[in-house]
């Protein structure tokens, strides 16, 4: 655990040396703040738009930040010629794949934690209350989803070429299970055999990012999901990130690292 | 290799030329008709396309209307054809129909059943309390960015101000934004009878100026009846112009026929403010006129029975001739 952590901390490390983050947060605060000054018949209560906006932000930002940071954590160890030193240290092919992951997630973590800060500071400078327990949900199963991407994204960092393609992927699968994967049962229903098996056969093995993706519950006040859902979704998550890590140890180990 | 010299000259007569060429084209470009350069910022950048991106913010202002329970292109969206929000002020004939409570259907399996818990599956109007069932109708007021993006960015599009000054007027109790609103939709689309009986309530219901009220009301009749080829141009005012369309028999061109509603509406309203004002023979008229794009043409005639029980027309044997 002790080199799992020691690898986790330079990837968190990383990431705060690099400008990603910082730029996209401006970027955030910067459109939010143009967002929040239009005028809407004199309105100055108005809020869903304003909080819709500061999520969609948030969300393209942190996939970026979580699939950016991992897809180049082993090629640039590669590239550097750092990971054979590395692995000559009293530590495991195992332990560096999970102290990236470790490392990337945490990242990822802190990353959301300043963007919900600045979400939930600007939705109460306009609703005058703070619905912490939605805002702590959406920001948990938040986390949680860029576990698996994360954990996709280390994988595809080994069985492709190279970061950008893995990148590129990882962001196509992500988009198209966000905005398909709920209803892929149905797309395979206006299929032929044997395409509408494979259809509905992924429909069961891909993962259901989209059980993440609290924002319109969030933007519209909703109340709180049931914590025995979120808690079983959490669960589903971290099945699937096993199963990503346990596929990227097995790749790695049969993987020549000079 | 060249001397600089020569590349400085050749830079130069570049930009002589490039220069001359600008000036030469801008003439024929500001006469060009696809010239977007007279335009707004959208009309400049998004172009013709920027019509299919209002409709696009139209339908996210009803989402917002339901709190985010929106059918997606995958779902069934019969009860979903004609905006909720646009169908509630009253002024817009439906064309939904099914279930608009469960467009979802039956779950389909664990996953379906599972992932309904973490988005909207309930149907709910912002103006009756939103998806928690205490906030206030004044939460309706969500839907106005989107709505004033749509107008925006397709000017044309008459529900949008419609809608628009509905709900800032009924719910926001906002009446010179919504009075601004229909101004600025009489001056994009003056021809807009929708436009012009929406201000009428305006004026009616909210600074109770009857006369005005009468005033619009009568125009968006004149413009109504303008879509038919048969009812003479001109100057004509709309009382005489609709007498003359009641006695026709009913032959409504494919527009009237699409927007029945808001010529039942305006005559039914200005049959309301004759009869106030003890106009009853022109009231009659306008219930008459009424009951001939009506759906319900019945209870019109009960109406049109009450009055003419007023007038005591009812009582005085109408004598017909007998050849």
């Amino acid at each position: 655990m002790k080199n799992i952590s020691a690898v986790a901390g330079i990837v968190i490390k990383e990431l705060y040396r690099r400008k990603d983050f910082y730029a996209l947060f401006i970027v955030t605060v910067v459109i939010c703040g143009l967002m929040a000054m239009l005028n809407i018949y004199n309105d100055t209560n108005i809020v869903r738009y304003l909080k819709e906006i500061c999520l969609d932000l948030i969300w393209i930002s942190s996939l970026v930040i979580a699939i950016t940071t991992t897809a180049r954590q082993i090629p640039a160890e590669r590239e550097n010629r750092t990971l054979l030193p590395l692995l000559a240290k009293p530590l495991t092919r195992t332990q560096l794949i999970l102290g990236k992951f470790l490392g990337c997630w945490l990242a990822c973590g802190l990353a959301l934690l300043c963007f919900y800060l600045f979400f939930g500071a600007l939705a109460a400078s306009r609703e005058h209350h703070w619905l912490l327990l939605n805002y702590f949900q959406a920001g948990l199963m938040h986390w949680f989803l860029l576990g698996v991407i994360v954990a996709f994204a280390l994988l595809g960092s080994l069985i492709f070429a190279a970061p950008s393609s893995n990148a590129t992927i990882c962001f196509v699968l992500v988009g198209g299970i966000l905005f398909v994967g709920r209803n892929l049962d149905r797309v395979a229903l206006t299929l032929r055999e044997p395409t509408r098996a494979i259809v509905n056969a992924l429909y069961y093995a891909l993962p259901h990012l989209e059980f993440y993706d609290l924002r319109d519950l969030v933007v519209h006040n909703w109340p709180l999901v049931a914590w025995k859902y979120i808690v079983l979704a959490l669960l589903y998550a971290s099945f699937y990130m096993a199963v990503f890590l346990i596929g990227a140890c097995l790749v790695f180990r049969r993987k020549a690292v000079n | 290799m060249l001397p600089s010299r020569t590349l400085w000259l050749l830079l130069l007569a570049l930009l002589v030329a490039g220069f001359g060429l600008a000036a030469r084209l801008d003439s024929q470009f500001q006469t060009w008709r696809g010239s977007r350069t007279g335009g707004d910022l959208f009309q400049v950048a998004l172009g013709d396309s920027r019509r299919m991106f209002a409709n696009s913010f139209y339908v996210k202002a009803d989402e917002y209307y339901h709190s985010g329970y929106y059918p997606t292109i995958f779902d069934d969206n019969a009860a979903f054809q004609t905006a909720h929000m646009a169908a509630d002020t009253g002024a817009v004939s439906t064309k939904n129909h099914g279930d608009e409570h469960g467009f979802l259907g039956p779950t389909r399996n664990w996953i379906d059943a599972f992932g309904r818990n973490f988005f909207p599956d309930r149907h709910t109007h912002l103006d009756q309390g939103g998806a928690d069932d205490l906030s206030g109708s004044e939460n309706v007021r969500e839907i106005l960015p989107w709505l004033k993006l749509s107008a925006d960015l397709d000017p044309d599009n008459v529900q949008t101000y419609t809608v628009t000054a509905y709900w800032l007027r009924e719910r926001m109790k906002n009446v010179p934004e919504a009075d601004a609103v229909l101004h600025e939709g009489i001056r994009n689309c003056p021809d807009s009878y929708d436009i012009f009986f929406e201000l009428g309530r305006l004026y009616y219901e909210a600074y109770h100026d009857r006369q005005r009220a009468r005033n619009v009301w009568l125009e968006g009749v004149r413009l109504w009846l303008r879509l038919d080829p048969a009812v003479p141009r001109g100057k004509l005012p709309a009382t005489e112009l609709i007498a003359g369309w009641v006695d026709r028999p009913t032959n409504l061109s494919p527009v009237q026929q699409d927007n029945q509603l808001v010529m039942e509406q305006l005559t039914t309203h200005l049959a309301k403010l004759d009869e106030e004002e003890g106009n009853l023979p022109q009231a009659i008229e306008w219930l008459e006129a009424a009951q001939k794009v009506s759906e319900t043409p019945q209870v019109l005639q009960q109406r049109i029975g009450r009055l003419r029980y007023e007038l005591g027309l009812e009582f005085i044997p109408v004598l017909k001739p007998l050849y």
